[in-house]
């Protein structure tokens, strides 16, 4: 979220990494004039065309809506077998992560949780994740 | 329009070919399907060749030149890559070359390698079929993105693992006389449930294996059918196509395929039947999930209905609807870039009566085959007729 001049006109939502980076202080997504929601970069909402996307704060919970204990996972996720991968729903979006704090035979479709990012994630990217709230 | 023939089909055996280049298998299944059709390669005039994962596996892209080569051809050649419908493309754009009257014979399939890569290997390389930003870095792989879908569906429909091991039975059992077929054992619904956990709700017998292998088909116009008095009693009398968000969380019901209900009604369409008409099908069951997803998408069985076909015997071989005669992706192997070319060979060989399997409906006239990219991001559907 640097390098931007004093007083431009930049949309922020150009960015994968400055999406994720948000997280961090709640996220946001992108609404276009009908109510879609979508995520970053986007020049156009993909459901019907519009152009003109605003930038939204992110609900501060969603719920899960499906889950999965993965087992086998790649290279980059080896260590953290087995982990929850879960689909969040926040309304007008959803987002998909990696459910921390929570085993997976705690877990529910249905329960509430609140979206975080890990800046420093298995692969070393940032790594979507939610914690039960 | 013309309508366009199956003159002939070829495949390895799937399964694991230690040592053997991608290229000399994909010419295994040329040959043998030139060799079916009786046909004159020198009369190709296009490959459309089907490959996903090349570039990973074997540090190959750029590979039709090399397939055209390999098959021993004199015409341009061109790559189709739509993850695990990689080669259900390379036919449908084959099929409408030859109806636009381009062309009068091409050979379209197509070949992966796999097993010369770690299991971890492979998960990442299929992996790259998910959405990179919003999929891939948050730790979802290609059996976890089928896992939620199966845990979507459960919540939403009911049903259970127990229903999903009975099509991993299935299938097994269809692939017992197949000789193309990577495991000709039977597995019981116990040892499914019994299977170490890939990603729950899945086990390791809910999941397609780890494959190498080909496929190949000759398809021409019905006049160069007729002038060369060929034997080509099978024709493609539908094709169709279907998209939908690439991610999983952008769908608006994630225990549902639509793009496989849009290429379905397209190819119905086309066909001029409905999916009533349909005898026998071989459908895209990378996972079990997969295999009632696509049942509901096709028009088979309603949302929420045909995770119980196979449990209730309508899906089996003596049931009324054979689906996977072949043994599926799951039994017969998914040899992901092949795929969808395997499917049409082994549906030609059902109708056209010599497939181990063809007993089982001994007087179909109309067989579907379903292919499906990612976690059914891109669709392809063909209708096959018995044309004489
Ligand atoms: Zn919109």
């Amino acid at each position: 979220m640097t390098g931007e001049g004093e007083g431009e006109e930049t949309p922020r939502n150009g960015s994968y990494e400055e999406w994720v980076d948000a997280l961090a202080e709640g996220g946001f997504y992108l609404e276009c004039g009908d109510g879609h929601g979508s995520l970053p970069p986007r020049r156009v909402c993909p459901e019907c065309g519009y152009t003109d996307l605003a930038e939204r704060a992110l609900p501060g919970t969603g719920t899960v809506a499906t889950f999965s204990e993965v087992h086998v996972a790649a290279p980059a996720f080896a260590d953290e077998t087995p982990y929850v991968t879960a689909v969040v729903d926040f309304g007008p979006v959803r987002l998909t992560g990696v459910l921390r704090d929570v085993s997976a035979d705690e877990v529910a479709i249905g329960d509430s949780v609140a979206p975080d990012v890990e800046p420093d994630g298995p692969d070393g990217r940032p790594l979507v994740v939610f914690r039960p709230a | 329009m013309t309508g366009v023939r199956v003159a002939g089909v070829g495949l390895t055996p799937f399964g694991r070919h230690e040592g053997r280049e991608g290229r000399d298998l994909f010419a295994e299944a040329a040959l043998s399907a030139l060799a079916d059709a009786g046909v004159e390669s020198g009369d190709v005039e296009h490959l459309n060749y089907g490959n996903f994962m090349g570039a990973l596996a074997e540090r190959q892209g750029h590979q039709a030149p090399l397939m055209v080569e390999a098959a021993g051809l004199r015409c341009p050649g061109t790559r189709y890559e739509e993850a695990c419908a990689s080669a259900g493309v390379a036919v449908r754009e084959a099929v409408r070359a030859i109806r636009s009257g381009e062309a009068d014979m091409l050979l379209a399939g197509g070949m992966e390698r796999m097993t010369n890569l770690s299991t971890a290997e492979v998960t990442e390389s299929l992996a790259v079929a998910a959405d990179e930003l919003f999929e891939v870095r948050a730790g979802v792989t290609f059996p976890g993105a089928y896992a939620l879908m199966a845990r979507a569906y459960f919540d939403r429909y009911g049903g259970d693992r127990e229903d999903l091991a009975h099509v991993a039975s299935k299938n097994h059992s269809n692939a017992l006389n197949n000789e193309y077929a990577q495991y000709q054992r039977e597995v019981t619904v116990e040892e499914v449930l019994d299977a170490p956990t890939v990603a729950s709700p899945l086990g390791l017998f809910d999941a397609c294996p780890i494959t190498d292998g080909a496929s190949a088909l000759v398809l021409v116009s019905d006049e160069y059918a007729a002038e060369h008095d060929l034997d080509a009693p099978v024709s493609v009398a539908g094709t169709g196509q279907g998209g939908d968000r690439a991610a999983l969380q952008d769908r608006a019901d994630m225990a549902l395929t639509p793009a496989a209900t849009d290429a379905a009604d397209e190819a119905y369409a086309d066909a001029g039947i409905t999916a009533d008409d349909v005898e026998v099908a071989e459908v895209h069951d990378c996972f079990t999930i997969a295999e009632v997803a696509a049942l509901e998408s096709l028009g088979f069985y309603e949302p929420g209905e045909g995770i119980g076909a196979a449990r209730r015997g309508e899906t089996t071989r003596d049931g009324d609807l054979p689906v996977n005669l072949s043994g599926g992706l799951k039994a017969k192997g998914h040899p992901v870039g092949a795929t969808g070319g395997s499917q049409l060979a082994e549906m030609t060989r059902i109708l056209r009566g010599d497939h181990p399997n063809s007993d089982a409906v001994p007087d179909a006239t109309v067989g579907l085959t379903h292919n499906a990219g990612g976690t059914v991001a891109s669709a392809v559907v063909h209708v096959l007729e018995v044309a004489e």
